[in-house]
């Protein structure tokens, strides 16, 4: 391409690249200045260069939440994992029929809307929901359990939300493993699992780190869930910072929350992110 | 031995389709309940969806909804085939820094994102409504219609612009009559993608939502807040059909 037509095509470029500058990384940027700032008294931002917002991070009172998402999102990627890669390998394996059906029953989950598929847990687990209802009838239970606002309510919708992300690029990698690689380690007398242990497995690695990140990012910063199905009583850094925003307004220090989940974000992903680079996908 | 391991998956994996399946189907199932307290089933009834039918703030998030989708949903496409031609055929300096830019906005957690842009709206004393949720959904969906559209591209030889550029045409005929037909497919799934984003979205349009711009997502949950009723049961129903039938046409396009 010569030098006019280059400069004439980069016009191609311009409208995104304002949108984002103005609408994301001016935001973004003005939100790391706001988290030097301190507190106004009616909750507005008094512009005084503080690390004061940074110190406040390391409070006792926190460490229980952070500590909570880390928790919540490592079991909620182990457990995706878990339970995702055997269906993402009978998908694999199946006839092309059975796998295209197999692939829409996986996507109308992950098109579902989010709000709609937490709501469902709450009907499910809540004092007179059915799970309640069913065990009072079957006279199981005397009382009804208290299923909602717990960590383990939260928990099982982190699993239900974020299933879907780990199952699709699962199926990705394990569909481009020649089954013939199989049959060899077969027919050199390997049992099934260390067939899965030594031939699959290092296989799907791209697809299982991709899988990982997918759940892990999102469940660590998680709103929706904790905020249905944790109430109060399960609070994770998504919820934290939405407090401290909408309702206890300090501004300053939502915003140093912020930079932490970020912070959080990058130090799982990126490794595993080079990780990725490094095998080669 | 083999066999017997591949059943024992199969096992599994039915558990797992029923895990996901289970509670989608006992929301559309109660949905249609006659008790209004209850969670066991009482008898069918229709009621709840005539109670929705005649809610008219319900009709209001939905044409919001859609407002918000369709824009954001256009200005994403117009804005991203661009950008997508551009970072695909052309070449420039910083190109490194500008794709970091672009994945950035899907590597954020979308609470961070909902925050700053709230933010930047009140220090701007720009009010809160319907734009500023339309500005934060163009945020969200760009970078993923630039991604779409990339990937189609990069499957596109440019043998077939250049053949056309060869044969006298200028960068923009080639463009409407070779590459453009080549990535209608592409422009088409990326719409719908970005329009069931865009319908679905709840966090980014919490924070940056005002007065009067109530979207679908925000109704149902604000009806979620009051406390659970079947209406909400029949909203969800409603919602899972229209997502299912999203799918479908974008599954149909794709086909052709």
């Amino acid at each position: 391409m010569n030098n006019s037509s280059l400069r004439q095509s980069s016009v191609l470029l311009l409208p995104t690249l304002l949108v984002l500058g103005l609408f994301f990384c001016i935001p973004v940027l003005l939100m790391f200045g706001v988290s030097f700032a301190s507190r106004g008294l009616y909750g507005g931002i008094e512009w005084t260069f503080t690390f004061e917002n940074y110190q406040r991070l390391a409070d006792p009172l926190y460490w229980t939440i952070y500590g909570r998402s880390l928790f919540l999102a490592g079991t909620t990627t182990i457990v995706c994992l878990a339970i995702g890669f055997p269906l993402a390998y009978v998908m694999a394996r199946s006839s092309a029929r059975m796998q295209t059906a197999l692939l829409v029953l996986v996507m109308i989950p992950f098109w579902t809307n989010f709000l709609v598929r937490t709501y469902a847990w709450m009907f499910l687990l809540r004092t007179e929901g059915l799970f309640n209802s069913l065990f009072m009838r079957l006279g199981i239970l005397d009382t009804p359990l208290e299923l909602l606002y717990t960590n383990g309510a939260v928990f099982i919708g982190l699993v239900y939300g974020y299933l879907p992300f780990m199952i699709l690029p699962l199926y990705v990698a394990i569909e481009r493993i020649r089954p013939s690689l199989e049959e060899a380690a077969y027919d050199l007398y390997a049992s099934s699992f260390s067939v899965f242990r030594h031939v699959v497995i290092p296989l799907a690695k791209p697809g299982i780190v991709a899988g990982c990140i997918l759940v892990f990012i999102p469940s660590l910063g998680a709103f929706i869930t904790p905020h249905l199905l944790g109430g109060g009583q399960s609070m994770m850094l998504g919820t934290l910072i939405q407090h401290e925003f909408l309702v206890v307004r300090d501004w300053p220090f939502g915003s140093a929350i912020s930079f932490l989940l970020m912070l959080l974000v990058l130090v799982v992903g990126v490794p595993l992110l080079k990780g990725r680079k490094l095998w080669g996908s | 031995m083999k066999n017997r391991s591949f059943q024992w998956l199969t096992g599994i994996s039915m558990g797992t389709l029923v895990f996901l399946y289970g509670p989608i189907l006992v929301i559309l199932l109660f949905s249609f309940n006659a008790s209004k307290i209850s969670a066991m089933w009482e008898g069918g009834t229709l009621y709840w969806y005539q109670q929705l039918a005649g809610d008219h703030s319900l009709w209001a998030a939905t044409s919001n909804s859609l407002l918000v989708g369709a824009v954001s949903t256009f200005v994403a496409l117009g804005l991203g085939l661009g950008a997508a031609v551009f970072l695909e055929r052309g070449r420039m300096l910083g190109q490194p820094l500008i794709e970091g830019v672009l994945l950035l906005p899907l590597v954020i957690p979308e609470v961070m994102l909902g925050v700053a842009l709230l933010l930047f709206f009140v220090m701007l004393e720009w009010p809160l409504g319907l734009a500023t949720v339309t500005i934060g959904h163009c945020v969200v969906n760009l970078p993923l219609v630039i991604m779409v559209l990339r990937a189609r591209l990069r499957k596109i030889d440019p043998v077939w612009e250049e053949a056309a550029r060869d044969l006298g045409a200028t960068p923009w005929q080639a463009f409407v009559h070779v590459t453009f037909p080549l990535l209608r497919p592409a422009i088409l799934g990326a719409g719908l993608m970005a329009f069931t984003l865009s319908l679905d979205d709840f966090v980014v349009t919490f924070f940056t939502t005002g007065p009067g711009a109530t979207t679908l997502p925000l109704k149902v949950f604000s009806m979620m807040r009051t406390g659970i009723t079947p209406e909400i049961n029949a909203l969800s129903a409603i919602l899972v059909t229209v997502s299912m039938l999203l799918i479908g046409v974008s599954l149909a396009f794709q086909r052709k």
